[in-house]
């Protein structure tokens, strides 16, 4: 059917309102409602044969009237997927296979008993939790940005109308001027959340500013950090929520049509906004006169073909139109001159997922959450030696202790926490002695690194960050698009020493010179991406000088990580003297007799490694050059205690 | 081109075909190329010329884009393209040695694509899985939590798909060319 009113969208409301206030916990209901997440990192687990198990013994127990599954999208504890969630009782159960569906079909939906299980289970407590409110991932989180993601169906556009969807853009359009909309947004003090942290309000009061005409609405989504996959989550978890926000944004500004720039590397992502922008159109949600109004809006979308820098507003409005995705020197900004040449709104996914709710609840709801100068909350990516690996939200100023212990739980076997790396290769590293900085746009620039996208890697004392500056700035030189000198051939001169020092050949003098090619770079690029590609480099220097000084001076790497600088070495607990690593070992290195733990002559060896991949019981591991073997730098068995902080 | 009469006769056809839907608009040309490399499987100078002259866009921009985006490849690829990511949370899980244990095994040094072209390993910056890294794709397939140990067995597995002569399984996600009709062309 065509929406044309208010009381078309309270119709479709209604129809599916029962289902998600079983959800969410307002009414109980008689039969099951089983939520699947499939989102990527469920659906690589096996979430869709989980699915198709689940529906064929609900079936062959005569159980389909009473119980539905239903696809969902994330819930962001990706380390636990495939995740169900079943209602009434919000019971969630982790870690599910195709051949727990049967038990869970026949116990829990025909018996009406819990399958204990397939509960999550808190590794150092051994506490069992039956309700997802009460797991500790999700208890110090606030969900708003993602507040769809795995509630409601991201297929079925009528489940997002039940949970308020589209009300937001019915009475922007019929209620207030465009002026109005955009003084909400300034008021509750959004801010960018692709990483600049731009006050958003004031960019759409700039592009409504702009004379020209046509005008657009772009939606980044080109996540090309590594490390960071929220806008991936939120494209595949609540997509119209986008759409709905461009469609605001649209009025506001005086546009009629949008763009969303989306990586080709996200499949799932790509498929539900093609299936949403469908199913919005066929409702009249997007096209030509919204709710009978004056107002049309259409959006479109643009493949990206991997290209990190295309995350960059103008190179993305370049890679938009067909060409190389290379940017340009602002002014002109794209407020005055974006896509084609026109007056050109661009925000991140993020950004957009948050309008709708603050129109719906008021600027004040929103400001009332956060800190001084950043209000409301952020989505952060955890990943790396960490627990919890998953997807979070939390109000702005939220501790790193908060995120690293509470929620992500810890680091895992029972090592000790290193540093964090946050914005991806234009933040840097912050070290434990910082970790109860609360985190805002601010007080990470304070720190040396920045929010970027969200996007937190958590390293503990097996990561030389000597390496990791290095890999970053590998990926700066590989992703530089070539147009501007000082980012093309300055972040390869950095890269050269970076690669001397991890040989071994590195100077004292190298890390002077670091130094100054690090701000002749950041003073002379182009763009944000050479601009801020030395911040890797800058803040592991600043935070851990001393692991340089190991690799310069003494010639070793401390963590252990960086090849010509560490020895392989025989852990005599776990060596059974099968021997398979002698004859693996292609110059004769390693010796040793029966029932007694072989041993690796560090002068002959030439560290290709071949020993390591052979050894069945994992006996063989890299240690600092001419260190100690201890069991601190020994690889970690699979404890997953939880370190007091 | 290695392609004979008939195939290259269709090939071309389909290519034609996706032309006819977006071959008017300069800036849809990521599009047709990213749509012709799921036809021809890469992007070879015949085929950019092709492109070049239909859009009435030099082929200097043609190829100045192809060049340009890391998706597009100028060689043809194998059968199954292995993608490791080497985004950060996968490298500090060990990303780096399990692309290096592809590449030993496989007996990749210069080249991309294996002799046989059955395999072809190349890596990417972040697929947004960090919750399973570290991650690999073997065409659609997703494969996390992986060690350098389940390599060998990876590339066995594929090795005796194609021997047992079985079609290649995992097209349920969204390739190229499976959602030209959901769009709208243009704007």
């Amino acid at each position: 059917m065509r929406v044309r009113n208010l009381q078309d969208l309270e119709i479709i409301k209604n129809c599916h309102l029962p289902d998600l206030n079983v959800r969410l916990g307002i009414a109980s209901a008689d039969g099951y409602q089983v939520l699947c997440c499939t989102g990527t990192g469920c659906s690589s687990s096996g979430s869709k044969s989980v699915i198709k198990a689940l529906n064929h013994h609900i079936k062959s127990q005569g159980l389909q009237d009473r119980v539905r599954v239903y696809k969902t999208g994330c819930f962001g504890f990706c380390k636990m997927g495939p995740i169900l969630l079943v209602h009434p009782g919000q019971v969630f159960y982790c870690l599910v296979s195709e051949k727990d569906t049967e038990d869970l079909v026949v116990q829990h939906f025909k018996r009406g008993q819990i399958v204990e299980r397939l509960l999550y289970k808190e590794p150092a407590e051994h506490k069992t939790h039956l309700h997802m409110r009460d797991i500790p991932f999700f208890q110090a989180q606030m969900r708003i940005a993602l507040r769809n993601c795995g509630l409601i169906n991201p297929e079925v556009i009528g489940e997002y109308i039940a949970n308020d969807g589209y009300f937001a853009l019915y009475d922007v359009i019929h209620n207030k001027k465009p002026q109005e909309v955009i003084e909400i947004i300034s008021k509750s003090g959004l801010r960018g959340r692709g990483g600049g942290g731009f006050p958003t309000g004031k960019k759409w009061a700039f592009t409504a500013q702009a004379k020209d005409f046509p005008k657009y609405v772009v939606c980044n989504a080109d996540e090309g950090d590594p490390g960071a996959f929220m806008d991936r989550s939120i494209l595949e978890g609540d997509p119209h929520s986008v759409l709905e926000a461009m469609a605001i944004a649209g009025y506001s500004i005086g546009a009629n049509q949008g763009i969303i720039y989306v990586r080709a590397e996200y499949p799932i992502a790509i498929k539900r906004l093609e299936l949403a922008i469908r199913q919005a159109r066929e409702m009249g949600l997007l096209g030509s006169r919204l709710f009978d109004s004056e107002f049309s809006f259409d959006i479109d979308l643009r493949l990206g073909a991997g290209a990190f820098v295309c995350g960059e507003e103008t190179a993305l409005l370049k890679s938009a139109m067909g060409q190389r995705g290379e940017p340009r020197p602002r002014p002109p900004f794209p407020a005055v001159c974006g896509f084609r040449n026109k007056p050109t709104l661009l925000n991140n996914v993020e950004t957009y997922a948050n309008v709708p709710i603050i129109l719906r609840k008021g600027w004040a709801w929103y400001a009332a959450m956060g800190t001084e100068t950043c209000k409301g909350t952020k989505v952060f990516s955890i990943a790396g030696k960490i627990n919890n690996t998953g997807l979070i939200e939390v109000p702005m100023g939220t501790t790193l202790r908060t995120i690293i212990y509470d929620i992500g739980g810890g680091i895992p076997g029972g090592r000790a926490f290193k540093a964090v790396q946050t914005g991806g290769p234009s933040g840097g590293v912050i070290p434990a002695h910082l970790l109860d900085t609360p985190i805002d746009y601010e007080s990470l620039s304070q720190a040396g690194s920045m929010m970027g996208s969200g996007g937190l890697i958590v390293m503990d004392e097996t990561d030389c960050m000597v390496d990791i500056a290095k890999f970053y700035l590998q990926f700066s030189q590989d992703e530089s698009c070539g147009k501007c000198t000082p980012c093309r051939i300055g972040t390869k001169r950095m890269l050269e020493i970076m690669e001397r020092i991890t040989q071994g050949k590195g100077e004292m003098k190298d890390l002077e010179e670091l130094e100054e090619l690090a701000g002749d770079i950041k003073d002379a690029s182009l763009c944000g991406l050479g601009q801020t590609a030395p911040n890797p480099v800058l803040s592991t220097l600043r935070f851990f000088r001393e692991e340089y000084i190991a690799h310069v001076r003494d010639k070793t790497c401390p963590a252990g990580v960086c090849r010509e600088l560490t020895d392989f070495v025989v852990d005599p607990a776990k060596c059974i003297s099968c021997g398979i690593c002698a004859k693996a070992c292609g110059v004769g290195a390693i010796s040793g007799e029966k029932k007694k733990p072989f041993y690796i002559d560090r002068q002959k060896c030439i560290k290709c490694g071949a020993c390591q991949a052979r050894c069945p019981k994992e006996a063989i591991f890299k240690a600092a050059m001419g260190g100690e073997v201890t069991d601190a730098n020994k690889p970690g068995d699979n404890r997953t205690a939880y370190p007091t902080p | 081109m290695h392609l004979e009469g008939d195939e290259k006769e269709e090939k071309f056809n389909r290519l034609d075909q996706v032309l006819a839907v977006y071959g008017r608009d300069p800036e849809q040309l990521i599009r047709v190329l990213q749509e012709a490399q799921h036809i021809f499987g890469y992007l070879p100078e015949e085929v950019q010329a092709y492109i070049s002259h239909k859009m009435d866009i030099p082929v200097s921009a043609v190829n100045g884009v192809v060049t340009f985006y890391a998706l597009f490849s100028t060689e043809p690829k194998g059968k199954y393209n292995v993608n490791v990511c080497l985004g950060t949370a996968c490298y500090v899980q060990g990303a780096q040695k399990i692309y290096d244990t592809f590449r030993d095994q496989l007996g990749l040094k210069d080249s991309d694509t294996t002799e046989d072209m059955l395999f072809t390993v190349r890596s990417s910056r972040c697929l947004g899985a960090c919750g399973l890294a570290p991650v690999i794709t073997v065409n659609e397939d997703v494969h996390g939590k992986l060690t350098a140990r389940d390599v060998a067995e990876l590339i066995g597995r594929y090795k005796k798909k194609e021997a047992a002569g079985e079609k290649d399984e995992g097209q349920e996600l969204t390739r190229p060319g499976d959602y030209q009709e959901l769009s709208s062309p243009g704007s």
